[in-house]
Order: C-alpha cells, then sequence, then structure tokens
C-alpha cells in the first residue's frame, strides 16, 4: 500500500468529487475512504487513496489534481499519509 | 483509520500556524581533508563538502513536497576548522583562504549557511585556534554564508578569560568589517559556553569531533502552533497549560522526526538528533514572546517572565522527548530579539532589557541572543556580557551563547534592518560601567564545584 492524503478545501459547487474521482479512476489510484463536511459554506473534503497501481508518479498526481482543483476554484492538496499518522497516532 | 479532524488540524497548523521544519542540517567531517598544503587542503575540503551534500537540497524539497510541510532551510556544519585548517594555516590570512573555499562549496550545494568556522577554546588556545579567531572578521567580512562560532568556556573546565577577552575583540572587529551592512557580520558570530557538537541552527552549528563521518540534524519550529493551541486554554489552571504546551510540543516533533528519518534514508547518510528548540521568526504569528503574553503577561520583560518561560521551555522539551528517538543539540525555546515580533515589541516599548534577557538565558536556551546594541560598546565591555553569559552556562551545567551587534554608527534609538529571517532590531542600551581591569586580568576562571549547590 502507499496511501495518499488528499484533501479538498474551497466553496461548495456542483462535480468537486466527481472531477476528482473522475482523475483517480483513469490514473488507477484507488479510493479506500472519503469523508466530507461543509464547515460554513466552505467544502472540506479528505481522501485516503491508495497509489500502489498508480499510473502516474506522485509529483505528477499532485500537480495535476492541484490544477484540477484551481479549474473549479478549490485548492487540492497531495500528502503522503506519514505527516498525519506520526503526528496523531502514537 | 485517520479522521478528518486530524487531518484539518495538521493542515492547519502548517496553513496557518506556521508549522515547519527550521532546518535539516547535514553535519560533515572534515578531519580526513586535512593536508599540510594550503592548496591541496583547501580542494579536498570543497570536494568534501560539495559531494557529501550534493543531493542534501533536492532531497529537502522532495520531502516537503510529499508530506505538504515547509523546509525553510538545508544547511551544512563542518568539523572546527581551527581543527581541520591547523595543519596548513600558519597565519590569519591563510584561515581566510578556507573560509572563502566554504563560502563556494555553500553556493555549489545551494545551502543558505554553512557553520564550522569555529574554534573549541574553552581551556586553552593553540596557535591555530588564536589565528582562527583573529581571522574571523576578514572571514566573514569577504564571505556571505559562513558561519563562525568560538566555545569559550564549559561546566568541566571553566571559562577561557583571554579567549572571552580576544572574542570582544573580534565581535568590534567584525562590527567594523561589515560596517557598510549594519555589522551584519556579528550576526554570523556566536560565543559558546558548553556548546554541544550536534547543534543543527545557525549560526552556532558545527560537526563535533565525536560525530560520524556524515550526520544527519534536524531542527523543527512551531511558536504559532503552540500560541494558537494556548488560546484554547485561557483562564485555566498549570496542569491544563502545561498539558497543552506538551501535547503540541509532541506532534510537532513528530513532524520533525519523520522529516529527519526520510532525509537520512533517502540520502543514505544516518541520523542524528532533532532539537526541541521553538525557533521564532520575525513573521508575526511565529514568536515566543507571544507565547509568553499568551500565557498572562502583558508584555515580556513583565515579572514572571522568567518563570514562564522555564516552565514552557520544560513542557517543550518533556513532549519533545517522548516524540523523537533521539534528541540533542541546543533543545530549548530560542529568545532572539530581532528575529521574534514580540521580543521587539516589548524592547522598543521599554518592557524588556538586556538584564532581564540574561535572567531568562537562565532558563532557556540559548543566550544572548541577535541584540544590537550601541556601535561605541567598547571591546572589554562586549568581552564582560560573554563572561557573565558564559558563567550562568558553566554553573548551570547548561549550553549559553553571545551573538551581539554593536552596530557601528548606531545609537540608542535606532533601529538596525538585517533582513529576511534575521529581522530587525532596536539597538538596546547597555550598562555604561566599565569591567576593563576584570576582563584584562588574563588566565582562567576555574571550573566550578559540583557539590553543595546553592
Amino acid at each position: 500500500m502507499n496511501k495518499i492524503i488528499i484533501t479538498v478545501v474551497g466553496k461548495d459547487t456542483v462535480g468537486i468529487i466527481a472531477k476528482v474521482c473522475t482523475y483517480l479512476a483513469e490514473s488507477q489510484v484507488n479510493i479506500l475512504d472519503i469523508s466530507q463536511t461543509i464547515v460554513q459554506e466552505f467544502f472540506n473534503m479528505m481522501m485516503i487513496v491508495d497509489m500502489e497501481k498508480s499510473l502516474k508518479p506522485f509529483e505528477q498526481m499532485s500537480a495535476d489534481l492541484e490544477k484540477i482543483g484551481q479549474d473549479i476554484g478549490v485548492r487540492i492538496k497531495c500528502q503522503r499519509e506519514e505527516i498525519f499518522t506520526k503526528m496523531h497516532r502514537i | 483509520m485517520l479522521n478528518m479532524f486530524e487531518v484539518i488540524e495538521t493542515n492547519n497548523m502548517i496553513e496557518h500556524e506556521k508549522l515547519d521544519v527550521r532546518t535539516i542540517t547535514m553535519g560533515i567531517s572534515l578531519l580526513d581533508c586535512c593536508d599540510s598544503d594550503l592548496a591541496a587542503l583547501n580542494e579536498k575540503i570543497y570536494n568534501k563538502i560539495t559531494a557529501t551534500a550534493r543531493d542534501l537540497v533536492s532531497t529537502g524539497e522532495a520531502i516537503a513536497r510529499d508530506f505538504g510541510v515547509p523546509i525553510v532551510n538545508k544547511r551544512i556544519s563542518v568539523t572546527p576548522i581551527a581543527l581541520a585548517g591547523g595543519c596548513a594555516c600558519k597565519t590569519p590570512e591563510d584561515f581566510v583562504t578556507i573560509a572563502k573555499t566554504l563560502d563556494k562549496a555553500a553556493k555549489e550545494a545551494g545551502v543558505n549557511f554553512l557553520g564550522g568556522y569555529s574554534a573549541l577554546v574553552s581551556k586553552g588556545m593553540t596557535k591555530a585556534d588564536e589565528n582562527l579567531i583573529r581571522s574571523i572578521p576578514e572571514a566573514l567580512a569577504v564571505t556571505e554564508r559562513v558561519c563562525s562560532s568560538v566555545n569559550v568556556g564549559s561546566t568541566k573546565t571553566g571559562l577561557n578569560m583571554d579567549a572571552v577577552n580576544l572574542m570582544g575583540q573580534m565581535i568590534k572587529a567584525t562590527a567594523e568589517a561589515t560596517k557598510d551592512q549594519d555589522s551584519l557580520g556579528c550576526a554570523k558570530l556566536v560565543v559558546f559556553c558548553n556548546a554541544p557538537d550536534d547543534n543543527p541552527f545557525m549560526a552556532g552549528a558545527f560537526h563535533g569531533v565525536t560525530e560520524a563521518d556524515a550526520i544527519i540534524n534536524v531542527g523543527v519550529s512551531g511558536p504559532g502552533v503552540v500560541k494558537v493551541a494556548l488560546e484554547q486554554a485561557r483562564g485555566e489552571n498549570f496542569e491544563v497549560l502545561c498539558e497543552t504546551i506538551k501535547k503540541t510540543a509532541f506532534k510537532i516533533t513528530r513532524v520533525g522526526q519523520l522529516v529527519a528519518q526520510e532525509a537520512s534514508r533517502r540520502l543514505g547518510i544516518p541520523f542524528g538528533i532533532i532539537d526541541l528548540s521553538l525557533a521564532p521568526t520575525p513573521a508575526v504569528g511565529d514568536s515566543v514572546a507571544e507565547i509568553l503574553e499568551e500565557i498572562g503577561l502583558e508584555r515580556v520583560g513583565a515579572p514572571g517572565t522568567t518563570a514562564a518561560l522555564a516552565m514552557l521551555n520544560d513542557q517543550v522539551k518533556k513532549g519533545g522527548i517522548m516524540a523523537s528517538s533521539y534528541v540533542g543539540g541546543l533543545s530549548g525555546a530560542f529568545i532572539p530579539v530581532s528575529e521574534d515580533q514580540g521580543m521587539i515589541d516589548a524592547v522598543s516599548m521599554g518592557a524588556l532589557t538586556l538584564e532581564k534577557l540574561e535572567a531568562m538565558t537562565c532558563v532557556c536556551s540559548v543566550g544572548l541572543d541577535m541584540i544590537a546594541i550601541p556601535g561605541s560598546t567598547s571591546p572589554s565591555t562586549l568581552a564582560g556580557i560573554i563572561a557573565d553569559e558564559a558563567a550562568i552556562g558553566m554553573i548551570n551545567q547548561k549550553t549559553t551563547a553571545v551573538r551581539l551587534i554593536p552596530v557601528i554608527g548606531k545609537d540608542v534609538g535606532d533601529t538596525v534592518e538585517f533582513g529576511g529571517l534575521l529581522g530587525y532590531a532596536p539597538v538596546m542600551p547597555v550598562n555604561s560601567y566599565s569591567c576593563e581591569k576584570f576582563v584584562s586580568r588574563g588566565g582562567r576562571i576555574p571550573a566550578p564545584i559540583h557539590s553543595f549547590k546553592n
């Protein structure tokens, strides 16, 4: 497993999840978990994905998703899972 | 599995509370570069540094990208040059050629600072040590990225007052040599007591002789994160306050530990230590002074400041120790004046004095740091301030340091702009009574007794 956390933050609009999921499906990236919430009209989404069989390297996926985010007016960030597990799990 | 609140908390720390890894510092031993021929020595030093640190900056950038956490500085520390260069350097001018080589190597490696233009003279000075110390003013004037440090005392050996006196003169000479840049050279010069071998922070970093051939040390940061966490604990008692600081320090340090392990793995160089210091920057919200004010002081420098700082420093260590396998370096809250907006404000409004800063250094690392004083301050007064600070370190078995900038042509009421992470500082007044006869006695202050503690 090569787990990556994708976070999406921005103004809520139609099709945010669809766009991200389409990209991930095309790149053979498996989604393990999705959660989302709206805080003060701001859309917050977190995805845990597995890049084990990904067709694209991490740097490219990160840059592509950032670009997709810019097109629909949200911020998309990809980070390796360890930064969160190290900080929040003993 | 991770939940969304944990992910949001981490990213808020990075995006809004200025959580970052302050530095990945690669320590490189130059002991195997020794040569009696100066040109050959310079070539060996340049080759060793550039070869060992070739991938340091690119690896640091890749780690920052992968984890989404900024790594602000990539730096290098080397074996004290008085040791590595002593064989070939017979004059201060010879040592300056090595400083130039180090500067060139730092630029080639892409690091913003390289530390280790240093001498360890806590008990006595060899001819090479003295030549290196005498070369410091010119070396710092003709180079851009080289940092220098001199260890003038320790708890085990006492204080080398000849070296203290000499350093008073050298700080003044460095200020003169760089007066066109507001005496900036002094910002790259630290005088230590009990200097650690594995400090990743500049300007005092050097690669001690007890270290391996190459090593990765990491300095974390996060005053902003601690400050925001404490905002949630307003009005609570000390138990809650301390728990909050510990938990936050744990989280911050874990990020440093992760980055250090990754850097070590990717570069194929052993991991040394994490330095737990809370390191501020001039940016608003990245200040140790603001933490102390959040704890309950109207301004840093008010009565209670020393106690608040002692508690903060201790809790940061308690939280950080559990988060990392190896802790070292300076590991304490930094209280530089020019690099901390809250400190600058407190000095500007008269709340914080040099004497109070000295008291604060008794309970935290690292010492009188980045303090601008009048350019007319005499070398003997500088030596007296160094002696006071070193005595605190010697008696209390801790690291202390002095990084003072006597700004030539400026006086109390003026402000000095150093730029970037070095920030700006109001010129602070210094006690004008003389200690000339004291510091010029010559010889050593003996090591202190280790019993009858009072």
